[in-house]
């Protein structure tokens, strides 16, 4: 972490809940978590990424954790990627079909509609605008609107969360503390 | 209005003219990514489009130039929010534009 606030500026009483995550989950405490319970008065990006990933949605969980890891891997942010593809992967039960989404979206064992979609936020993120071709091409696959505003909200949280796990330098933790974090996000979201 | 553009709008409030360290006036030109001098520009020039390539040494100049952690901390964020509320704002004209609707 590269503002040492965000590693040891919390409250006494934030300071204990982090303690407490660490004996209960048996793992450090991720950066994220340290990110989301600093000064949440002032950021609290959690509320907006809870709703976008966790509200009501006619996409899965799983396709929703699924976009947040794609979005990341456009914006070459190594720690969001293993988060969401840990957290997409444990929800499908199907880690193969998340790691050949980031290889290869063309190619990837996933309904056109998806797909079509994750190229619409991939170009977005990319180039930061998309015109309204891009939207009809999505509509064409037969994807609501309302379906298009909610992947945009994930695209929208994801790529504020990319940024600061950039520049803020969170650590990519081992494989089972990104696992432990996982399945946390699955069974109490992101607030 | 639906509950994601209630929270995004009581996110940039809240980071723009909140309780903070770092003066509104710089807040905001972080957050518009525009009117900035060295080193805090290139920071968050960075920040704003290729967040992956911020290094010690980018946070290290800013914090020389005078910035506290605490300063960092928010025009960084400012400039996280700033970039994709952008993104967001053209794929939503987008789609007002391909729907007819808003």
């Amino acid at each position: 972490m590269r503002l040492a606030v965000l590693d040891r500026g919390h409250r006494p009483r934030t300071k204990a809940v982090l303690v407490l995550i660490r004996l209960v989950s048996r793992q450090p405490v991720v950066d994220a978590v340290k990110l989301a319970l600093y000064r949440p008065d002032f950021y609290g990006g959690g509320h907006l990424t809870h709703e976008a990933m966790r509200g009501p949605s006619a996409w899965s969980i799983g396709d929703r954790e699924l976009m947040a890891a794609f979005v990341s891997k456009v914006n070459e942010c190594r720690f969001c990627v293993a988060a969401h593809s840990a957290t997409s992967s444990l929800w499908y039960g199907d880690h193969a079909k998340v790691a050949a989404t980031l290889a290869n979206l063309e190619t990837a064992p996933i309904d056109e509609p998806l797909r079509a979609t994750l190229r619409m936020v991939g170009k977005l993120t990319r180039e930061h605008s998309i015109d309204p071709d891009d939207i009809r091409a999505v509509l064409a696959e037969g994807v609501s609107r309302q379906q298009i505003e909610d992947a945009l909200a994930v695209c929208l949280a994801f790529n504020i969360t990319d940024r600061l796990a950039d520049a803020f330098d969170f650590t990519v933790a081992s494989p089972a503390a990104m696992n432990a974090g996982a399945r946390h996000l699955l069974t109490h979201g992101y607030r | 209005m639906s509950d994601i553009t209630q929270l995004h709008r009581a996110l940039i409030a809240r980071v723009l003219n909140g309780n903070g360290k770092a003066p509104p006036e710089l807040r905001q030109a972080a957050f518009d990514n525009a009117g900035l001098d060295e080193p805090i520009r290139r920071l968050i020039e960075k920040v704003a489009h290729h967040a992956y390539r911020v290094t010690d040494d980018d946070v290290a100049a800013v914090r020389t130039a005078g910035l506290s952690e605490d300063q960092i901390f928010e025009i960084v964020v400012c400039a996280a929010i700033g970039q994709a509320s952008r993104q967001y704002k053209t794929a939503l004209d987008a789609l007002a534009s391909a729907t007819g609707e808003r």
